[in-house]
This record gives C-alpha cells, structure tokens and sequence, in this order.
C-alpha cells in the first residue's frame, strides 16, 4: 500500500480493490499490454495492492523493447555513413546495438539528431538538400499515424532525400501469438489505451471470442488500472469475454478515423520480428509499393546482419506472461539498464526496467541473502 | 513512449496546407499537427504524441494526466530539440 496516499482518490481506489476482492473466487492471470501501463503499475505498486491470487504480467507493448537487434544493428550502419543525418526519437539512442549505441556512434561523429516528431525530419531535408535523412520510425500503432504523415508529406512535396528505417508492431497480432502458445497463463488483457485511440477496438473482438478471454480496454492511471482490472475480473468470475472499454473517455470502437486512413494509405500489414519473441505473422508494418523511394532499407541495401541474444536473458519468456523480472538469474546484477542484456531491460518501459527502477530487485537480493542465512542456519 | 500527453491549444496556423497548432504543456509550447483532430480549435486540450494531436479530452483529465505524466517522468519528449530553419543546418 506504499503509494496509495498519493492516489488523487485513495477511496475510490480502496473501494475497487475492495470489490475485487469480494468477486474473486479464484487466482487469476491478467496481462497489460502497454509498457506505458507496466511502468504506472510498477511505480503505484498496483500489482501489490491487488488481492492475493490476482496476478499482472506484463506483455510485449514496448516499442523499444521489441524493435529486434538487427534492425538497430543496420540503423546503425546507415548511420554511420557520411552523407546520412540519422534523426530518432530520444529512447533509441541508448539502446545497445551489437557495437555500442546510437550515443557512441554521434559522439564518433556521425550526425545523429534527436527530433520532437518525425516531421522535424522534413525541416531537417529541406535545410539539407545535399545529405540524406533517414528517419528511424519504431513505434506501435499509436506512433503510426505521425511516421505515415512524415513519408505521406515527403511523396507530397517531392522532397526526396527523406526515407524512414520502418520498425513497426502491431498489438492484436502479438495478443494471439501470446494466447496460442501451449504455456500461456493469461486469462485476461488490459488493453491498450493510447494505441486504440488510433485504432479503436473492432479488432479485439475476434480476439476475445475465438480465445474467450475478456479484453478492457484500459488508461493508465492508477484508478483506470484498477478498474480495468475489476472490469476483467468481473468477467472472469462470470465467465464472459468480450471487449469492454474503460477508457471510454478518450477513444470509443472506431478510434480516430481520419488517422487510421492515413496508415492504411501508407503502411501494410507485413510479418514482423519481436525481439525476445522472435516472427509473428502479420504483426507489423512495412511501407507501401508507391512509397519505395523513402524506404530506408532499398535505399541503402543494408546487408541482413547476423545477430546473437545472450542465452541467459528470459525476456521472450518476461513478454509473453510465462515468467516475471525476479525469475531471472541476471536480472540486477549482470543485467541493469546501464548494461542491459536483452528487450525488457533496454527502455523504462521495458518490465525488467521498470522492476529496477522502482527498486524492486533489491527485494530479489534480500529474499536470497533471507534463504541463504536459513540455509546457514540448517548447516 | 506510446503514451500521449495533454496540452492546450494556443494557436491555429498553416504550414504546408497542415493545420498546426501551437499547444501548451505545462511550461513549454510546441507546435502540433491538429489534422488528426478536425473538430479541436483554439483554447481546447488535446492528447498530443510525437507532435500530433489524437483525441480530445476535457480540462481537468489533461490538468490530472499531465500531473501524473511529470511523476512518471514521461515528459521527456517535449524536450526535444526544436528545429527551426538554423538547427536545421548544423549538426547538433
């Protein structure tokens, strides 16, 4: 109950917690999607304020996290060529590729900007006409709308030395790889709030009714996690599984239309590689045919770089519910966030990053320093 | 980084044929694109992500989740370099 006196309503908090404790029945398992949520749930402590047998896991919705070695390795190597201006949001650039991180390699001299929004990229263009600026556009569907219009301006105005390095995921794709594999534990999903601003939440109806797990689409203030997780709990206990929205403030069914079309003319549906996970089909966007001439990677034809993950990092395990931060043996000693090993360590989203950050594996420590002293103790 | 912040609407303008905005968050002001939200105008508070707005939403939610955004240190993308037609030239 650490941070609940900083709730803006403790009581309303208190009486969801109270009515999901008075509906359980049984344990149940219940996945956020979104490291936006992860983070706010870590930080409020809601997971340890929820009764006992309810339980988070955190899913893969980190786009940081998931964008695969390999494609920071070639973001790196396009880079790192002399007629490139390399522009990306603040959170990849510490992101550790296969040789140091984007920082390393603007400090070496290679012109690496940070931009506010891809559109910065087109200013960016036009004041350079002699250099190519490639804009590394990661991001899950809420960042979609503003890479699309990026290219979709660039095709418009003719400015052609803008491409974009696509790294792109999708969320109800990532929900059935999660439910189909043969050790999935969840039961229930938050849904994402943000990126069905976008995409509203047509697309989680089939979702919840060929696995029959309800799906709440969730904000992520402390108040929405919670009654996000008592819609979903209700559900359970009643043995229902539709879509519900609780962030029905923001977003309703449709999202934001004129977005959504916009994506539709510029992006694809592709197959995508999640780091930690591996090929998830139809789980990502790639550009159109008509937009080839800002495609990064014609442009430069990077090779496809080989890439290894170190064999000790759960991560894949971490994103798809099956195992928690603390069930990792390197989890705050080898792996940190200033030396991260794998997805969910990389970005403050990431769920082994936002255990850390919150001071969570020093409680790893103790508990083994407790076993060891009454392993002594034995002795 | 998918979650969207809440700012207000200052000022409408053109560039580009794009209806941009100048939209205050707490302290700073940035420019956003408002064509994804056709019917916010000035004085309005969207949710803005990576210099778009993408939804509406009323006064006090955008006072209430900007305050919670500062807490979770999620504010960062609002410092960002602003590039104007200078930075634009010089490499950073």
């Amino acid at each position: 109950m650490k941070y609940i006196d900083e709730y803006r309503n403790p009581r309303l908090a208190q009486s969801i917690i109270q009515e999901i404790r008075r509906i359980q029945t049984r344990p149940w398992v219940i996945m956020e999607v979104c490291g936006g949520q992860t983070h706010s749930i870590v930080k409020h402590g809601i997971d340890r304020m929820l009764p006992e047998g309810i339980e988070l896991v955190h899913g893969p919705g980190c786009p940081v996290c998931v964008t695969p070695l390999e494609t920071i390795d070639k973001a790196h190597a396009i880079a790192a060529k002399p007629n490139v201006i390399f522009c990306s949001f603040g959170d990849m650039l510490r992101v550790p590729g296969s040789h140091g991180d984007l920082f390393t390699l603007k400090s070496q001299g290679a012109d690496i900007r940070v931009v506010y929004s891809p559109l910065d990229c087109l200013k960016i263009a036009q004041a350079n006409p002699e250099k190519s600026v490639v804009f590394f556009a990661i991001g899950f569907e809420t960042t979609a709308p503003a890479n699309a219009m990026l290219v979709f301006c660039a095709k418009k105005e003719g400015v052609k030395n803008v491409s974009i390095l696509v790294s792109h995921s999708l969320v109800p794709p990532s929900i059935s790889y999660i439910l189909q594999s043969p050790q999935n534990r969840v039961q229930g999903f938050l849904g994402p709030g943000h990126v069905c601003a976008i995409m509203g939440y047509r697309e989680y109806e089939p979702i919840s009714e060929r696995y029959k797990v309800p799906i709440a689409i969730t904000g992520f203030e402390p108040l929405d996690l919670l009654q996000g997780t008592l819609m979903t709990v209700r559900q359970l206990e009643a043995g229902t599984a539709v879509v519900e929205n609780q962030y029905s403030r923001i977003l309703d069914r449709e999202g934001n239309v004129p977005a959504r079309k916009l994506v539709n003319s510029v992006f694809e549906v592709s197959d995508r590689k999640w780091r930690g996970v591996g090929w998830i089909p139809k789980s990502g966007y790639k550009l159109r045919w008509e937009y080839r001439d800002h495609d990064a990677e014609r442009i430069f034809e990077v090779k496809e770089i080989d890439t290894k993950e170190p064999a000790i990092c759960i991560s894949g395990q971490i994103l798809k519910g099956i195992k928690k931060p603390h069930d990792c043996p390197a989890f705050g000693t080898m792996c940190t966030p200033l030396t991260p090993l794998g997805a969910t360590m990389v970005s403050a989203e990431g769920a082994c990053a936002a255990y850390y950050a919150y001071g969570r594996h020093l409680d790893k420590q103790k508990a083994e320093k407790a076993a060891e002293a009454r392993l002594g103790g034995v002795a | 980084m998918c979650l969207a912040i809440p700012g207000k609407v200052l000022e409408e303008f053109d560039r580009r044929g794009m209806r941009m905005a100048k939209v205050q968050f707490g302290g700073i002001i940035r420019e956003a694109s408002l064509d994804y939200v056709p019917a916010a105008k000035v004085g309005d508070y969207v949710l803005v992500h990576v210099g778009f707005a993408i939804s509406t939403v009323d006064a006090e939610e955008a006072i209430r989740t900007y305050q919670l955004l500062e807490e979770m240190d999620q504010l960062t993308e609002l410092h960002a370099p602003v590039v104007d037609e200078v930075s634009a030239r010089k490499p950073q």
